[in-house]
């Protein structure tokens, strides 16, 4: 059943890639709006920082909608790929830790044994403060 | 990090409110000394009957609150929840994290076995039912003391459901009568607990320490209000409560300030705030702002946790890889609710002394130490313990373990006490010299002290009667009909006995001689 889907994805790729364009999926994905983009932003801390990753991410929603083509009626949703696999259990035994030297060569700054970060938690320009996207 | 924790949350405790004015609320916040677990878990409340705290003014209507806690618990392991690294306290910051904890990339989450025992032992002691099969997720959000961006966590489906907690509630005028009632849970969920973050606002900078973080047991409320019969309201989220005490006011200011808003035609937010305890009220928290979306996903590295029991466990299964469920039910400690019950039957204690035995560390002990050595009746034990050595105890601030007393010594003093050796103000006086010097025993205390009783009954007949020729006036006070007056009488005998006759048996004796 999970390859018959692979299969049926692959094709659907392959036809994609002839021409595909960023139309509004008829069976209605969303707009992405400049608000959608200002949020997924913030959510994520990723910036989007032209059109041309707007329109990447419209053609990512929309390849990813495909799957709505898919007939899942009566097919049980898969939680994980692991649901067949066993979860191991450690012992509850100190392996591991006392390296905080070797850990903090990776950080920019530190201050005695500590890593440092900016006061308060990560900013975000609002909406009107930031430059719009489109001029870049 | 990835410290192991422990997340319950009990919402949905009902309060009537009319206008503004107080509720009734209960005296014992946030459960404490059986939560050793640093798992997290989040339980609802059942429907609770409905405490009404005024009768509404004309035209008003009554509002209903409705509250739920989440109460983080840290679990007592030796390692991390996912990984091999020390759970410990006062460590060098930084000093107890691995690479999984830093979150640095191409690292894993190792599940220990430990923080689920600990965790079914919880829902088993909290009458949960355990799912046989739980998941973990993500739950994203950036902070600078969560490194990987995400918490893992058990959103869609925890390791334990729809459990309950009996406890007591002191009602009524001077909190005199004792109920119980019940709090629901909702759900037990394990989770990683995230860093410390020290703020250092002089240098503007914030240090991160990916140990632990701080607190073994943190609280927050969620609280909204509706009118009965409505829909529930809008709730917010309390945040920074360290205390069982703070807990309550910052609930009640909450309730308050709700129903103030929406009285003055305003609408309450779904924000989270904080508490500010100079000021005893709730304030917006800035980094807060706009709806939190987590964006739940199943963390990818994990499979489902399954858990048996004796009868279905996997024939030829290697057993540290395998949780039987039947095993840890029977591993669990006596709950305190059977003990309660215990208590009450055996001694024929009322169940608020049970509650009160159970509620100071080490009471208990004391008491069946007491006990195990005393001639004494249990009733009079009881009364001792929870009376005079607790309420000697509370003055000076000590612990039980900290008692000046031994059960031996108060077992030898009520055995005194049971052998009329000694009246009772005698007793208490010698209690009273206990706490204060070491090295003797009440016997000898006693004898030092010429606290015995009187034994010699014809003598203190002799003495009664010369007090009554002495004081013919009293007499006929008496006599007209004047039933304080011999007290008096009671008095002059006690000191000339020097306190050594029992006031009730010389009260007996007067009052058989005057009626003669």
């Amino acid at each position: 059943m999970w390859t018959r889907a692979v299969w049926l994805g692959l094709r659907a790729a392959a036809g994609g890639r002839r021409g595909f364009t960023s139309k509004a999926d008829p069976q209605g994905s969303r707009q992405v709006t400049a608000e959608l983009i200002e949020h997924l932003e913030r959510l994520a801390l990723v910036d989007f920082s032209s059109q041309e990753a707007v329109a990447r991410l419209e053609k990512a929603i929309a390849f990813a909608d495909r799957l709505r083509a898919m007939d899942t009626d009566g097919v049980e949703p898969k939680e994980s790929v692991l649901e067949d696999r066993c979860l191991y259990l450690s012992s509850d035994n100190v392996v591991e830790g006392n390296c905080a030297e070797e850990l903090l060569q990776n950080s920019h700054r530190g201050v005695e044994e500590y890593f440092v970060a900016s006061p308060g938690n990560i900013s975000w320009p609002k909406l009107d403060e930031k430059e719009p996207f489109s001029h870049h | 990090m990835a410290t192991p924790m422990l997340r319950w949350c009990c919402p949905g405790r009902r309060w009537i409110f009319a206008g503004i004015g107080g509720g009734s609320r209960h005296g014992r916040g946030v459960p404490t000394g059986s939560t050793s677990s640093g798992k997290k878990g989040q339980s609802s409340v059942a429907q609770q009957p409905l405490i009404t705290a005024q009768k509404p003014r004309k035209g008003e209507r009554e509002w209903a609150a409705v509250v739920g806690l989440e109460i983080h618990a840290q679990i007592a392991s030796n390692s991390k929840l996912f990984s091999g690294s020390q759970v410990d306290f006062a460590a060098p910051p930084n000093s107890l994290v691995s690479f999984f904890d830093a979150s640095l990339p191409g690292t894993l989450p190792v599940l220990n076995r430990r923080c689920v025992e600990a965790a079914v032992m919880t829902g088993l002691a909290l009458d949960c039912h355990i799912n046989r099969k739980s998941l973990f997720d993500r739950k994203h959000y950036f902070y600078a003391d969560l490194p990987a961006g995400y918490q893992i966590t058990q959103q869609r489906l925890p390791i334990a459901v729809n459990g309950s907690l009996a406890y007591s509630v002191c009602v009524g005028k001077r909190w005199s009568q004792m109920v119980t009632r019940t709090v629901g849970v909702k759900q037990i969920q394990l989770e990683q607990d995230s860093g410390k973050s020290l703020h250092d606002n002089l240098r503007s900078q914030t240090l991160i320490d990916l140990n632990r973080a701080e607190g073994q047991l943190r609280v927050d409320a969620n609280i909204s209000v509706h009118h009965p019969g409505e829909p529930l309201g809008v709730r917010t989220e309390v945040k920074n409560l360290n205390s069982a005490r703070f807990l309550a006011k910052a609930i009640d200011y909450e309730i308050q300030r709700q129903i103030s808003e929406l009285e003055n035609g305003g609408k309450i937010l779904n924000e989270t705030r904080s508490f500010d305890y100079k000021l005893g009220c709730t304030v917006p928290m800035r980094d807060k702002e706009g709806k939190q979306d987590y964006r739940f996903m199943p963390e990818p590295n994990l499979p489902p946790l399954l858990l048996y029991d004796s009868g279905s466990l996997p024939t030829g299964a290697d057993p540290q890889q395998v949780i039987d469920i039947d095993q840890l039910r029977e591993r669990l400690p006596e709950l305190p609710r059977v003990t309660r019950e215990k208590l009450v039957r055996q001694y024929g204690m009322l169940p608020e002394h049970s509650f009160a035995l159970l509620n100071e560390v080490g009471l208990l002990e004391f008491f069946q130490n007491v006990i195990k050595e005393t001639r004494a009746e249990p009733k009079k034990v009881t009364s001792w313990v929870l009376n005079t050595f607790l309420g000697f105890l509370k003055q000076q601030n000590l612990a039980v373990s900290e008692s000046p007393v031994t059960p031996s010594a108060l077992a030898e003093l009520l055995d005194l006490l049971d052998r009329k050796a000694i009246s009772s103000s005698a007793a208490k006086q010698v209690f009273e010299e206990l706490w204060r010097s070491k090295g003797k025993t009440p016997a000898q205390m006693v004898a030092e002290k010429k606290l015995e009783l009187m034994q010699d009954a014809e003598a203190l007949e002799q003495l009664c009667r010369s007090m009554l020729e002495a004081h013919p006036q009293v007499v006929t006070d008496v006599k007209k009909g004047n039933p304080r007056a011999i007290n008096k009488l009671i008095g002059l005998v006690r000191r000339a006995t020097l306190g050594r006759a029992d006031p009730t048996v010389i009260k007996e004796v007067l009052e058989r001689q005057l009626s003669s």
